[in-house]
């Protein structure tokens, strides 16, 4: 009798897990951004997407992954906008007819951080091409993303300019940590390394131990960010009034306002520029 | 060592204080891993009694699967649930991706062989003493499988707690499937390693403590209730 | 021993529906052995022609270590398959309902991790009995071996004599017809064996037949009606007790009786 009870209780508890819907499953309309670490991880999704909710209603679940993933994973369907930075990669995205059209949204820039001594001595230098010279010439250790985000793939242009070949020095001063941004720098300050980041991780980046921003300014840093619509054609699953009601908030003036009000220490972290 | 200080007074806070967004994430975490559990208890406990009782051609090779299966890495697993519930996987209709479920989902397949392979060594031991005396009262294999699991809850309960550690502490699989959506599927581990990519280490390890905690808690109440369950079977 | 009036009681509903049960579906015995080998990597254990056990007074299997005693005692009840031979009752070979009617206890206690109650009432279950008809016989089981005090406590805490009694009790607890007892006391004291025998004897003189396999010279003189010796796997003797005891027909059996060693 009293293992019957017992029986029964489990069942009980285990139907009640089961089945009660989790809460904030609730909310109906939603739709998917795949993004970057590097929005999410400066607090500006955080900041911004409530706005949008209360004025439209629909919730934006945000996927943070690098680019390169992100795009992967918009190709896959398994997202109804792509919002990131890599701009060769998303107009290559468009173009192979995954998405609908590219828009900028805001821009931020990279800066190169090292550690206060400079083993490289780069710091003042608004040349980045130079400063990763200085830098591969002296062999100071470089954490590199290594994982194919827009970081990376903005990181790689600049060592081809600077006639670089980090394949060889992979592994010896360079060093591919295949993580995102956060993970890097966690990894770079460690290890008394320079890294290339966006500036908008590195302000609100809570672990940067004796690191500073050394190389900044550079036209070459200009860091875009674009999103796009995924096209509904090749996945009938993708949300593309709700996709598309987000791109029209975040590209008019309510969006672009959210992004430019978005301070962390009273410093502006993106600078939107729509068309 | 100052990080350890602060996160520890942080933890405290955040405990104290009863955060509700830290109450959501651990709520989320304990229903998605108790029910990944419940879930991979049913079919695993089953199968690993099958083994253990079972006599079918290749069962030697079945065990050493189940077995290995226990070390399956959670990215891995995560990735092939990934790929199936996406849009363009063969589950994409389901429409399961990014939320608890799939976290579940990915949790089950990591647990199950824990618990199956676990089960099925608790059923083995036992059925070596009891299967002549169960065969001369006349029960056949298959209805002594009840008997043995239940004559091996003790060490069964072990074997959940032993999945549900698994299932709690993964990040790898349920980071892919979930996707760390704030409020929707952001767990505890996910948080923990989102803190950590913000830098915010101190606030990571004050997580972390929680986690413990939690986990602590978990295993005291099954200890708890695993002598009182004893005593009603004998009541 | 606060209940040994208990175990001396006779007529019990026990025996009733043992008797009742035999009649009603035929007897399972005698029960007979033909050319039954037991083997393991081309070594015969168990090795024997012919073996008739009748129904009655109990029989006692004797042998050195090694005899094939156990195995013997397995292969009739079922418990392992022989390489060759066949274990009929009467004329019948083993079936799930010839099982019913026959039970086995065992050297070490096998004793369910649940109650003493629960351990009873599973094998009432077993053997699909329902009702107020369970409930008593349950009752009447627990009283019988002297357990009701500790009905429920776990099995498992009680001492070694008292699991044995457990067992006793569980194997009868459908009434079978025939008993198959393996060393069941040999790693019990004086009294707990003591209670153990007091408990077979009862059971035998309810009319059922006890098939007891033993190496305690002195509990087979107080139990035995009839001694099959076994030496080396085959049946060296069998002859009724007494004879037994006062002149052993086979060297074998006159060496054992005298103490002597032999494999």
């Amino acid at each position: 009798m009293n293992r019957r009870l017992l029986v029964n209780l489990a069942a009980v508890i285990a139907a009640v897990t089961v089945l009660v819907p989790f809460g904030s499953m609730a909310q109906d309309k939603f739709i998917v951004v795949q993004s970057t670490t590097s929005t999410q991880n400066s607090g500006l999704l955080d900041a911004i997407l409530p706005q949008f909710t209360e004025k439209s209603g629909i919730d934006v679940r945000v996927v943070a992954v690098g680019t390169g993933q992100a795009i992967k994973n918009a190709e896959n369907g398994d997202g109804d906008v792509l919002l990131v930075h890599a701009k060769p990669a998303e107009e290559k995205f468009v173009a192979d007819g995954w998405g609908v059209k590219r828009h900028d949204v805001m821009y931020n820039d990279f800066v190169i951080v090292g550690p206060a001594d400079d083993p490289a001595g780069v710091a003042g230098s608004s040349d980045a091409v130079a400063a990763l010279e200085k830098i591969a010439e002296s062999q100071s250790a470089f954490a590199s993303r290594g994982d194919d985000s827009g970081t990376h793939k903005a990181e790689l242009r600049l060592w081809r300019e600077a006639g670089v070949d980090t394949a060889s020095a992979s592994g010896d001063w360079y060093r591919e940590t295949g993580s995102g941004m956060g993970a890097t720098l966690n990894t770079g300050v460690g290890m008394g390394a320079y890294i290339m980041a966006d500036r908008a991780t590195w302000i609100s980046f809570g672990n940067k131990g004796d690191h500073e921003v050394l190389v900044e300014g550079d036209p070459k840093l200009f860091n875009q960010y674009g999103v796009i619509l995924v096209n509904p054609d090749k996945h009938p699953v993708v949300k593309a009034e709700e996709g598309q009601a987000f791109i029209d908030w975040l590209l008019g003036a309510e969006g672009q306002a959210a992004i430019a009000d978005f301070k962390v220490d009273g410093q502006q972290l993106f600078f939107p520029n729509a068309d | 060592m100052q990080d350890f200080a602060d996160s520890l007074l942080l933890s405290l806070n955040l405990i104290v204080s009863g955060n509700p967004e830290l109450w959501s994430i651990v709520l989320l975490s304990l229903r998605v891993s108790l029910t990944a559990v419940a879930l991979a208890a049913v079919i695993g406990m089953p199968l690993g009694a099958a083994l253990a009782v079972g006599r079918f051609p290749g069962r030697p090779a079945a065990i050493v699967l189940v077995n290995a299966l226990m070390g399956l890495p959670p990215v891995v697993v995560g990735l092939v649930v990934y790929l199936f519930l996406s849009n363009s996987g063969p589950l994409g209709v389901l429409q399961l991706l990014y939320t608890p479920t799939a976290m579940i989902i990915a949790q089950v397949v990591l647990v199950t062989p824990i618990i199956a392979a676990l089960t099925r060594q608790v059923v083995e031991d036992l059925d070596a003493e009891y299967a002549e005396q169960l065969r001369s009262i006349g029960v056949s294999r298959l209805a002594s499988v009840p008997t043995l699991l239940w004559d091996g809850r003790i060490s069964l309960l072990t074997a959940l707690l032993a999945g549900f550690g698994r299932a709690i502490a993964e990040v790898g699989a349920v980071i892919i499937v979930g996707g760390n959506i704030n409020h929707v599927t952001r767990v505890m581990t996910t948080t923990i390693a989102l803190e950590t990519s913000k830098g915010n280490l101190a606030l990571a390890l004050a997580l972390g403590t929680i986690l413990v905690v939690i986990a602590i808690a978990v295993n005291a109440a099954v200890g708890l209730i695993g002598p009182a369950s004893q005593r009603i079977a004998h009541a | 021993m606060p209940d040994a009036a208990a175990l001396t009681v006779e007529g019990t509903s026990a025996d009733l529906t043992s008797r009742a049960a035999a009649k009603r579906a035929g007897s399972i015995l005698p029960l007979g052995v033909h050319g039954l080998v037991y083997a393991v990597g081309g070594k015969r254990l168990v090795n024997i022609d012919r073996l008739t056990l009748q129904p009655g007074a109990p029989t006692v299997i004797l042998g050195p270590n090694g005899a094939g005693k156990s195995l013997l005692l397995r292969l009739m009840h079922g418990l392992i398959e022989p390489a060759q031979g066949t274990v009929l009752f009467n004329g019948q070979p083993m079936s799930p309902a010839i099982r019913r009617r026959q039970a086995m206890v065992f050297q070490r206690p096998v004793v369910l991790r649940r109650s003493v109650r629960a351990n009873i009432d599973y094998a009432l279950a077993a053997h699909r009995l329902r009702g107020t008809k369970r409930h008593r016989r349950l009752d009447e089981l627990l009283e019988m071996g002297g357990l009701s005090a500790m009905a429920h406590q776990p099995a498992r805490s009680l001492s070694g004599g008292e699991q044995q009694r457990l067992a006793l009790v569980r194997a009868v607890a459908a009434a079978p017809e025939l008993l198959f007892l393996d060393e069941p006391t040999s790693s019990l004291d004086p009294g707990a064996t003591q209670r153990i025998e007091a408990l077979v004897r009862r059971f035998a003189q309810d009319g059922m037949k006890i098939v007891m396999v033993t190496h305690d010279l002195g509990q087979a003189r107080r139990l035995a009606d009839e001694v099959v010796f076994m030496h080396r796997g085959r049946i060296a003797e069998q002859t009724p007790a007494a004879a037994f005891f006062d002149e052993p027909a086979s060297q074998a059996a006159r060496d054992f009786v005298a103490g002597g060693l032999l494999v």
